[in-house]
Parts: C-alpha cells; sequence; structure tokens
C-alpha cells in the first residue's frame, strides 16, 4: 500500500469519494488514519510546546522589555518595543562577535569534515583491530562535553599542563602558552577542540558511505592503473559529496549555535565572544531577558542568510556539473 | 619508480601513521583524566610533564572527597550522579515509548499530513537550543517546571524524540510487511501486531536509540545549567563539575576525579553497545 494510492480517500469526506463497491477499504483508511495521528500526537504535542511555540515566543520576546528577575510577568500583550535589537547591534563588539562566531563555525565544520575523511580513509580497508580503533575513535563524540572540556584545560594549563611542559621542555618554547586566555590562541584553541570533538561524527558518517561503494569500481580504477589519488579523486570523492554537502549544512547549523563548548573553556573571553554566549550573558548577568532573545534573534537570522546562500551556491553548483 | 608505485608506497605507510596519529589524540586525553584523577595535586604541579603514572603517590582521596556529601565536607558527587541516572533513565523511558508510537506510525501508517509531521521532525533537529533558552525558563517558570528535575526532563524528551524517530523509523522500514499482514490476518489489533511482531524484532534499534537519549540526558549541560544552578540539590553530574571548578580552592585533580566520574557510566554503556549505536545513527547515511 502506498500513500499516494490511499491518502486521496483519507483526506475528504469518506461519503463523498469511496465508490459503494469498496467500502471496507474506506474503513480501514479511515481506521488508519486515526491511529496514525494517535500515534504521533504524543510526540507532536511534545515538539509544539517545547520546541516550536518557543521558538516563536522567543521572537515576540524579542520586542519586549522584560528582566530576567520579572520574568513570571512576561505576557503576550506587549508593549512591544525596537529597542532590545537596538540596543544588542548597538552594543560594543556585537559585529565583531558575529564575526567570530562565524569563524568559529566555518573553521570548526571544515576542520571536522576534513579531519573525519581522512580518518575514513585510513580506515576503508579491513585490519585486525579495525573495529576497535573504530570505537575509540567515536570517545570524543560520545563523552559528555563537561569532562572533556576540563580535561583539555587541563592539558593545556600554563603552569602544571603537559602541552606546555612538553613544549618547553622538549620544543623549546621560551615560555608557556596561555592557549585558553590569549588572542588570537583561544579561537584557535576552541575550534580544535571543536574539530577533535565533531571529527568523529563526520567520520561516522563518511566511513558508512564509504563501506557501501562497491569494490567493482575499485577494482575497475585498479586495472586502468589509477594511483591512490586519482582514484580518490576520481571515484570516492564524487561518492561522497552528497554526505560531505549535508554533513556541512548540519554542523554548521550545530555549531553556530553551539554554546557549551565555549563558554566552558573560555567564558567566552579572549577573542572567543560568540553569540551563543552573548546569549546567555544577557540573561545571566545583565538580566536583560529581552536583550538576550534580541541576540539569540539576531543569530538564527544571520544563520538563516548563510545557509540561503549555502543553499542556492550549491545548487547553482550541481547545475553546472 | 612511476608516480604509481610512489603514490602506493607513500599511502601504504601513511595510513599506519594517520591511525596511530588518530588513535593518539583521541585516548590520550581520557588516559590523562584517569591518570591525574588518582594523582595528589602536590605531584602535578611538582612534575607536570609526567605522562606515566607514579605508584608511590598514587592516591583515591581525590575520589573520596568527590563523593562525599557536602555535609561531610566533600563534594556531593554521589548525589549529583543520582540526579544525573533519574533524570536520564526517565527520559529514556519516555522517548521510547514516544517515538516507538510515533516512528511505527511514520512508517507504516497512512494518515493525513504524514509528509508535514515528518518534515517537523526534522526541523526540530535543527532548532537551536539557545533560542529556545529564555521563553523555556519563561514558559516553565509560569508553569511551575522551572528549577525542577521533571521539567529538565521534557526538555530532554523533546530533544531526542526527533532522532530516536528518525533512528527507529528506518529500522521499522526494514522489517517485512509481510510479518505483520500475517497477524493482522489471525486476527490480532493494531497494538497486539505492535507488542508483539514489531518490537521483539526491533529490539536491536530499541536498545541503540535508548543509548543515544541516555547519552544526551547524562551529557547535557546548557539546560541544567539554566534551570537548576540555584538549586545544588537538584545539581546533574555535568552540572555539579561545572560549578565545581567555580568554586575556590578545589584542587584541580580533584576535578579530574569528578570528570571520570561523569565519563566513565557512558563509556561503558558505548562499549557494550558501539555498533548498535554507529550503525542506528547512520542508517540511511549510505544511500549516497
Amino acid at each position: 500500500m502506498t500513500a499516494p494510492a490511499t491518502s486521496p480517500a483519507a483526506a475528504r469526506p469518506p461519503e463523498t469519494t469511496t465508490p459503494a463497491t469498496r467500502p471496507g477499504r474506506s474503513r480501514r483508511a479511515r481506521a488508519e488514519n486515526r491511529d496514525g495521528w494517535l500515534m504521533v500526537s504524543p510526540t507532536v504535542i511534545v515538539v509544539l510546546v517545547v520546541i516550536v511555540i518557543p521558538v516563536l515566543w522567543n521572537v515576540l520576546l524579542a520586542f519586549q522589555k522584560l528582566s530576567f528577575l520579572q520574568i513570571r510577568k512576561a505576557s503576550l500583550a506587549g508593549p512591544y518595543t525596537l529597542s532590545n535589537i537596538e540596543r544588542v547591534i548597538l552594543a560594543p563588539g556585537f559585529w565583531q562577535s558575529i564575526g567570530t562566531t562565524l569563524i568559529y563555525s566555518a573553521g570548526s565544520t571544515i576542520g571536522s569534515i576534513a579531519v573525519g575523511l581522512v580518518a575514513a580513509l585510513a580506515l576503508r580497508d579491513a585490519f585486525r583491530g579495525r573495529a576497535v580503533v573504530r570505537a575509540l575513535m567515536l570517545l570524543p563524540y560520545v563523552a559528555p562535553v563537561v569532562a572533556v572540556a576540563f580535561v583539555w584545560q587541563m592539558m593545556l594549563n600554563t603552569q602544571y599542563g603537559v602541552v606546555n611542559a612538553m613544549g618547553t621542555r622538549l620544543l623549546g618554547w621560551d615560555q608557556p602558552i596561555d592557549f585558553l586566555g590569549r588572542e588570537p590562541y583561544a579561537l584557535m584553541t576552541v575550534i580544535a577542540f571543536e574539530i577533535w570533538r565533531y571529527f568523529p561524527f563526520a567520520f561516522m558518517f563518511i566511513m558508512a558511505r564509504l563501506i557501501a561503494v562497491p569494490r567493482e569500481m575499485d577494482e575497475a580504477a585498479l586495472i586502468d592503473g589509477a594511483t591512490p589519488l586519482q582514484h580518490f579523486r576520481h571515484i570516492l570523492f564524487p561518492q561522497l559529496l552528497s554526505v560531505i554537502a549535508l554533513l556541512s549544512v548540519m554542523r554548521f547549523i550545530m555549531t553556530f549555535n553551539k554554546f557549551d563548548d565555549v563558554y566552558l573553556l573560555t567564558g567566552g573571553n579572549a577573542g572567543t565572544d560568540i553569540a551563543a554566549v552573548r546569549v546567555y550573558d544577557y540573561l545571566t548577568g545583565r538580566f536583560d531577558a529581552g536583550g538576550a532573545a534580541a541576540q539569540a534573534l539576531v543569530l538564527s537570522l544571520v544563520m538563516a542568510v548563510f545557509l540561503v546562500i549555502y543553499i542556492k551556491f550549491m545548487a547553482n553548483r550541481t547545475e553546472e556539473v | 619508480m612511476s608516480r604509481y608505485a610512489v603514490e602506493v608506497k607513500t599511502f601504504r605507510v601513511l595510513k599506519w601513521v594517520t591511525i596511530a596519529f588518530f588513535l593518539f589524540i583521541t585516548v590520550f586525553p581520557f588516559y590523562y583524566m584517569l591518570m591525574l584523577s588518582f594523582t595528589p595535586i602536590s605531584e602535578l604541579l611538582r612534575n607536570p610533564w609526567r605522562i606515566w603514572p607514579d605508584l608511590s603517590t598514587l592516591t583515591v582521596d581525590t575520589y573520596a572527597s568527590v563523593l562525599r556529601s557536602r555535609d561531610e565536607g566533600g563534594q556531593g558527587f554521589a548525589g549529583f550522579m543520582r540526579n544525573s541516572a533519574l533524570v536520564a533513565l526517565v527520559t529514556v523511558f519516555i522517548t521510547l515509548l514516544v517515538s516507538i508510537l510515533g516512528a511505527y506510525a511514520v512508517a507504516r501508517l497512512t494518515f493525513t499530513g504524514r509528509r508535514q509531521v515528518n518534515a517537523l521532525f526534522l526541523a526540530v533537529y535543527l532548532f537551536p537550543a539557545i533560542v529556545l533558552a529564555i521563553p523555556l525558563v519563561i514558559l516553565f517558570s509560569k508553569i511551575g517546571l522551572y528549577q525542577s528535575l521533571a521539567g529538565l526532563m521534557l526538555v530532554y524528551v523533546a530533544q531526542t524524540v526527533p532522532v530516536s524517530i528518525y533512528m527507529l523509523r528506518n529500522y521499522f522500514e526494514t522489517i517485512p510487511d509481510s510479518l505483520e499482514e500475517a497477524a493482522a490476518l489471525d486476527g490480532a489489533s493494531r497494538g497486539q501486531t505492535l507488542t508483539k511482531v514489531v518490537l521483539p524484532l526491533a529490539m536491536p534499534s530499541i536498545m541503540s536509540t535508548a543509548l543515544y537519549v541516555f547519552m544526551i540526558a547524562w551529557n547535557e549541560f546548557l539546560f541544567a545549567l539554566l534551570f537548576l544552578a540555584a538549586k545544588p540539590g537538584l545539581w546533574t553530574v555535568s552540572l555539579g563539575l561545572s560549578q565545581l571548578s567555580n568554586g575556590i580552592e578545589v584542587p584541580k585533580t580533584i576535578l579530574m576525579a569528578g570528570s571520570v566520574l561523569l565519563t566513565v557510566p557512558i563509556i561503558v554503556l558505548y562499549g557494550i553497545a558501539e555498533r548498535a549505536l554507529t550503525e542506528g545513527l547512520t542508517a540511511g547515511a549510505d544511500k549516497g
């Protein structure tokens, strides 16, 4: 039973559409329609209440004057004002923060996909212990962010961190590097952290696609005398393009709004003042709930603009090809 | 040598170098965490470059101190772990209940608006948590769920349901229709077919979905911070650990013991079901 065959019957009142000769089918279709809705309704309700309504409400809040201390008094009735948006956009460091967010998201997205691709290629051919290596490589992705952020802080500490200890002892650094407390190191470090945490995610998806590439294609390339690089460029890479494009969008959206990683590593200091951390600072630092909502709204809009550009760009490219 | 031979040889070596490098960068931080969690802070300050544990100075005081309750001068992690476990398990239970029904409906039943519902779930996956933060704090403080574990569970259910439905739906679609049709011919109701035929067959997928949900709920930080920061009695492990790091005079190696306690349950579960989890998450990705 396919969707197009049955959905018209389900969509219209059965009395008028169903021929009298097939009453059984219409009753079945109606029962199925009812059961379907009954079964998805808990999900739909949860998603509407906890996600869709709050997202829409955030738009209204961005135009209301509201202190975090009086949030219970928030009402849909207004009054509405543009002052939040104005305050947020004119605040010192706003544009710089958008720029930082972009560098952070683009760097992390591109980096994690590139590193994940290399890892997947290295693990493509089976070898003894591959399953174990594969499982271990996903550790950064599954581990709790708070725990791994603190280990990185420990490793990079200027006084007792192993990285600086090794750097000064073995690599001849004049002095320890404050990886999380100084520009421009801090931004580079949070991007590196993000790549480290999410390359396993890209690896997992690219690997799944890579394993599905038919082996006959490899053999054909081998017979034609293709070198490993040619083989990758002309055989494997085209096969992986769609999953890489999908990963790019997903990772970009996720990183653009990410809060935990930067908040835990640097607190948004030393040139890592990304937009999501600003939202939090407006809320808990200045008790400015309206400003926080406005900042969140601006963040979503900027992201939407970039997504549209990206999709347009990709659509043009596929037309050319 | 021809270009072909050079490339083949180079990549044969490079491949093993790459694998070794990846193993090192993924495993070393966890090893370092574990080692430091057994090291007294004075030892670390004296010898920061040591990467092998010194057996003569190993200690478990860090763990004792982090686990003891606040009243006994510890950091109260035993309590945080109870909170986290409760939140994660309830979230897993509710999410599975809700998403098994939803995934079955989306996979098998034809109903008006099925495509729209599907699109809604996908969209939800992409809605950023930070945009939800402020309205949810307001909404929940109006209905009494702010600063409660129940409120946190509700948010986690909403955040995990879309991916759970995606994982389960993919699996349901691989179960042959004929089995269910046979059950229906034998007079089984839709509910009976689901519980007696589909669920037992889908157990692997249900387990990997459960693991995914548990991981998200156990690891989550932002909403725990927003909802519970002012209620130390309700802190989850992630939140407790982050608050601990703000505390003055807490030795950093105690922080590492806390990190190990936060990480171990996840690694154990992941170790049990790694294969099922990756296959569940990437189902569909191999279609290109």
